[in-house]
């Protein structure tokens, strides 16, 4: 299917939900949403006999420092083609459903933006950190992230000459 | 050898004696039978695979590896150490035997390597437990490895293991 086709038929589909479909350089489609419409989204992507994107490819979380996006890379096997959803969030106390009803498989990957970068997903079963301990305070991969000096008595200073 | 270790020979007939101290005896045996407790953390780990392997078979001093704390006598900390894992490697480092040895394998172990600059990673093993060896090298190759065994057998040897205070 052509993209050009496919961009009318996801607006058709997914009329409501959609701020801006694009394609991309590599023919790919990009696809960005509101944060609210993003469950919705996902399920008539996977669900729709039509469309049926139902391989999870990746999921990102992005800081671009005034605000924070999550993103999904989709494959439909049937249509041969990919999407990337967007969704922005504000950069304070950034907050989105997750979509593990959708896709199970990304628990991991949720909870991964979350270790890293602090973004909160509504109704995860288990939204820990899933890499650092569970103690550390801060999300690293924040661009105003400060580097400890020090955790639980081990000092994090890096020592001169070492090769 | 046998003069090196003050190993005097005498043969009477058909017999033969070895006089020696009991403390050269026993520093030769604990010297050739140094267990290492497999703790293989990254990449290094298939480096010290390797040297178990036939090629370069450190089985031949006498060392093979336990999955045990309790039945090794050196660690072998083969790779990145993060901050989540340095409190269980120290606990697996106080449930090993006493005397114990460390070996600091690869640039991670000796002070963070390549992550040094990382969030996560501890800036060297030495940090949280005492090390008797650092092997440089990213991963080192297995003949520096058996190099390394070979330092710590002369280190047990050279030790004066019976008159060692408790302190």
């Amino acid at each position: 299917m052509e993209t050009k086709k496919l961009i009318e038929l996801l607006g058709e589909k997914l009329s409501s939900f959609i701020v801006k479909a694009d394609k991309m350089p590599n023919n790919d489609l990009l696809i960005l949403i509101k944060k609210e419409s993003l469950l919705s989204v996902m399920d008539t992507l996977k669900n729709d006999l039509e469309l049926k994107f139902n391989v999870l490819m990746n999921h990102l979380g992005v800081d671009y420092t005034e605000s924070f996006a999550v993103i999904y890379n989709l494959y439909s096997f049937k249509l041969k083609k990919k999407v990337t959803v967007k969704a922005y969030m504000e950069h304070e106390n950034p907050e989105v459903d997750s979509i593990e009803s959708v896709f199970k498989g990304v628990n991991w990957f949720e909870r991964e933006t979350y270790d890293l970068l602090g973004i909160r997903f509504r109704g995860h079963s288990n939204l820990k950190r899933l890499l650092l301990p569970s103690d550390w305070e801060g999300h690293p991969l924040r661009k105003d992230y400060i580097y400890p000096e020090e955790y639980n008595g081990l000092i994090l200073k890096r020592e001169e000459n070492c090769k | 050898m046998l003069e090196r270790y003050n190993i005097v020979n005498r043969f009477k007939e058909d017999h033969l004696f070895i006089t020696t101290k009991v403390e050269t005896a026993l520093n030769l045996a604990r010297a050739n039978s140094v267990w290492y407790l497999l703790m293989g953390l990254a990449c290094c780990s298939i480096e010290l695979m390797q040297t178990g392997g036939p090629r370069a078979d450190i089985d031949r001093f006498g060392s093979l590896f336990r999955a045990t704390p309790r039945q090794s006598d050196l660690m072998i900390v083969a790779g990145t150490v993060t901050l989540k894992m340095a409190p269980r490697l120290r606990r697996l480092y106080d449930q090993m035997a006493d005397p114990k040895y460390v070996i600091a394998m690869g640039s991670c172990a000796n002070c963070g390597g390549p992550f040094t600059h990382s969030y996560s990673v501890l800036k060297g093993v030495d940090k949280i437990i005492p090390v008797d060896v650092y092997l440089p090298g990213c991963p080192p190759r297995p003949e520096a490895l058996t190099e390394a065994l070979i330092k710590i057998q002369e280190k047990i040897k050279k030790e004066k293991y019976l008159m060692k205070d408790e302190t």
